[in-house]
């Protein structure tokens, strides 16, 4: 009797799907809005709702956000994408923060062939030989090459070194980029040195590094123990520069690091709400952003947020129909979409290239310096 | 590398080594005496670290203030994990004390994480300590480089005369060699154990707060490595013996900065230099360089 119940409702819900309004855009939204990585997930979904406010419609059909939390846990992710598919029968997917977070839900959409957008999974993995995941961030290493550029370009420095945390494949890809960049351009590299996560005592490689004289050193590292090599550094009258990765954006390593890490820099998104040339989305975003959240200033995970929305309404207009599979060979060309964090154009490896940032320390305050754009 | 360099090195190298051996003098003297290895000295490190950040930063009191509160907190700390976690296991196998040690240092990490939070914290370094001094050469020497060997020395010495020159120290050389029969001559053995622990922590909150210093970052997990590092010293040098853990934490601290020093482009490998010297230390010496030969009692 039971069985033949729930048989019974499970015929009536597919029913209901199936009846659905043919003229909704449905996106589904899988981010993290509890667990330990909700600070992230709740900016970037307050990003996307944002955008949808401004464009509801898309063709000229309403677009209905069904949002799924993922609690921050792989398991949760998986089930958050099947419930969308197969629920609520989604166009398109756009999320998350965490890219083991996205490789879970990955897997399910890549099945049921329905694109999804990534915000801020910046893991190469994440897309790699997936048809239908995009992402709306760079990747970890495109920021060893920004770092490069802007040390090069920018600073005129024909001499680096790399200081790269080996146990770590976030900071073995970035210094890797770094390395392979700068040597492109022209530059020489003159130290490339090591450690282990859990080290504490860096001086053996500093004094390594003011003996090969580099003009600046690429720190690719977390910013607890970046902070602690920017104080050793200083102890041992280091003379040369540091620029560091988006792992070192935290305000934290001012306090640990005190007037240590003063001039350095790292890598970032290209928006920042006090960076002086906004482009005009960045302009509009950060004024309607503050009209609904008088009480807090955007980031770059609202920013992505954001982004995603835009860059799905893009394809969409683009493929003239809504369909998942339209929808995914649509987001394949786009190609210099003016979005907040500046233009962007989705690569064959479905990861998004646009201009970076650069954020220096100055009077303890993170400052924007300038924007890059990197050289592969 | 030319000469200035190797100087800085050598500094560096003897400011980190004598790190690890104030470490491992704290393990190997309750392993001297218990047969014990506390897995949890690594964490009553961290606890000792955590005392001069609540003193100094939360509640600002002078440095000194929260040195004295720090060494003195931390050992009521060892005294009660004695009392609690290995008191009862006295007279059960060696290998249940150990299960419970590493049971301790679980909990005392999570506990922290709890409490403090997994975020890392600043620790008020004085400036009379950091002010670099610039050698010819341009060397430069922080003065508590030099002041971390002189008290890792100090308290080595201290320790010795304690441990061969006192009545204390000549019960707890008897409890090494056979408890019960020390306890026979009229020794209060559990006090003579938690006076050992006692000793052990408030070497452990020195360590942490000097290495607090040096490396002013003070989260849970700080005192892993040190404590991996420092059994691996107390090893070295001869698990048991005072002068033979100061020895192994100084080889250790000269192996890991000079591996770099030669080897640069192996830099990420400077552990593995270490663990290799110290497999080849055992093959060739089993019981460390200081270690008396054991032999087992049948």
């Amino acid at each position: 009797m039971r069985k033949f119940l729930t048989a019974l409702m499970l015929v009536l819900m597919l029913c209901t799907v199936a009846s659905a309004d043919e003229d909704v855009i449905k996106v589904g939204i899988f981010n993290c809005l509890t667990g330990q990585n909700a600070f992230g997930g709740q900016l970037e979904l307050e990003g996307t709702m944002l955008a949808h406010t401004l464009n509801p419609t898309i063709l000229g059909k309403k677009v209905e956000l069904v949002i799924v939390d993922n609690k921050s846990d792989k398991v949760e992710a998986a089930n958050a994408v099947t419930r969308l598919i197969e629920n609520d029968k989604v166009n398109a997917i756009i999320g998350t923060y965490g890219s083991s977070l996205a490789m879970a839900g990955g897997e399910v959409a890549e099945k049921a062939g329905v694109p999804v957008i990534g915000t801020s999974c910046t893991n190469p993995l994440v897309t790699q030989d997936k048809k239908y995941y995009f992402r709306v961030c760079f990747i970890d290493p495109f920021q060893g090459a920004g770092a490069a550029t802007y040390a090069f370009r920018n600073l005129g420095f024909k001499k680096a070194a790399t200081l790269v945390d080996m146990a770590n494949d976030y900071s073995v890809g970035l210094g890797k980029f770094f390395r392979d960049s700068f040597k492109k351009m022209g530059g020489e590299i003159v130290a490339s040195l090591f450690y282990q996560s859990g080290d504490t005592d860096f001086t053996a490689q500093l004094t390594a590094l003011i003996d090969a004289k580099p003009d600046i050193v690429f720190l690719p590292a977390y910013f607890a123990e970046g902070a602690i090599v920017l104080k050793q550094a200083k102890e041992l009258g280091a003379t040369f520069r540091f620029i560091g990765a988006d792992a070192m954006d935290n305000p934290e390593i001012v306090t640990l690091g005190g007037d240590a890490v003063e001039g350095f820099m790292h890598t970032t998104f290209a928006y920042d709400p006090s960076m002086p040339e906004m482009n005009e989305t960045a302009k509009a975003f950060t004024a309607e952003w503050n009209k609904i959240h008088p009480d807090k200033a955007p980031n770059v995970n609202c920013a992505l947020g954001y982004d995603a929305y835009i860059l799905l309404k893009d394809a969409i207009e683009r493929a003239g129909s809504a369909e998942p599979q339209k929808i995914r060979d649509a987001l394949e060309t786009t190609k210099d979409l003016p979005t907040v964090t500046g233009m962007t154009t989705i690569n064959a490896t479905h990861d998004a290239e646009k201009d970076m940032g650069i954020v220096e320390i100055r009077g303890g305050k993170k400052t924007f310096v300038g924007i890059v754009v990197p050289e592969i | 590398m030319n000469l200035n360099i190797f100087v800085q090195h050598f500094i560096n190298a003897l400011s980190l080594g004598s790190l690890y051996g104030l470490v491992a003098v704290g393990y190997t003297m309750v392993y001297g005496i218990l047969r014990l290895i506390n897995f949890a000295h690594g964490d009553i490190f961290m606890l000792g670290a955590y005392f001069v950040y609540f003193a100094t930063i939360v509640y600002k009191l002078p440095w000194a203030v929260g040195v004295v509160i720090a060494i003195i907190g931390t050992t009521i700390c060892g005294l009660l994990v004695d009392r609690i976690a290995y008191k009862p296991l006295r007279e059960a196998p060696r290998i249940s004390a150990l299960i419970s040690a590493i049971g301790v240092s679980f909990f005392i990490e999570n506990f922290a994480v709890v409490v403090f939070t997994g975020m890392p914290r600043p620790v008020v370094q004085p400036p009379i300590l950091m002010q670099p001094i610039v050698l010819p050469g341009d060397v430069r020497l922080i003065p508590l480089g030099i002041l971390v060997p002189i008290v890792a020395f100090v308290l080595v010495g201290c320790l010795l005369w304690l441990l061969y020159r006192t009545k204390p120290g000549l019960a707890m050389r008897a409890i090494s060699f056979d408890i019960e029969t020390t306890r026979m001559m009229g020794v209060s053995v559990n006090r003579i154990i938690a006076l050992a622990f006692g000793l052990g922590s408030a070497l452990a909150a020195v360590a942490g707060i000097l290495w607090a210093l040096r490396y002013p970052r003070v989260e849970p997990f700080m005192g892993m490595t040190p404590g991996i590092k420092a059994f691996i010293a107390a090893v070295f040098g001869g698990i048991g013996s005072v002068p033979g853990a100061m020895i192994g934490g100084l080889i250790l601290g000269f192996v890991e900065i000079m591996s770099v020093a030669f080897f640069p482009t192996l830099s990420g490998y400077k552990d593995a230099f270490a663990f290799c010297l110290l497999i080849l230390i055992l093959l060739f010496r089993p019981t460390g360089l200081l270690g008396e030969r054991l032999e087992d009692k049948i």
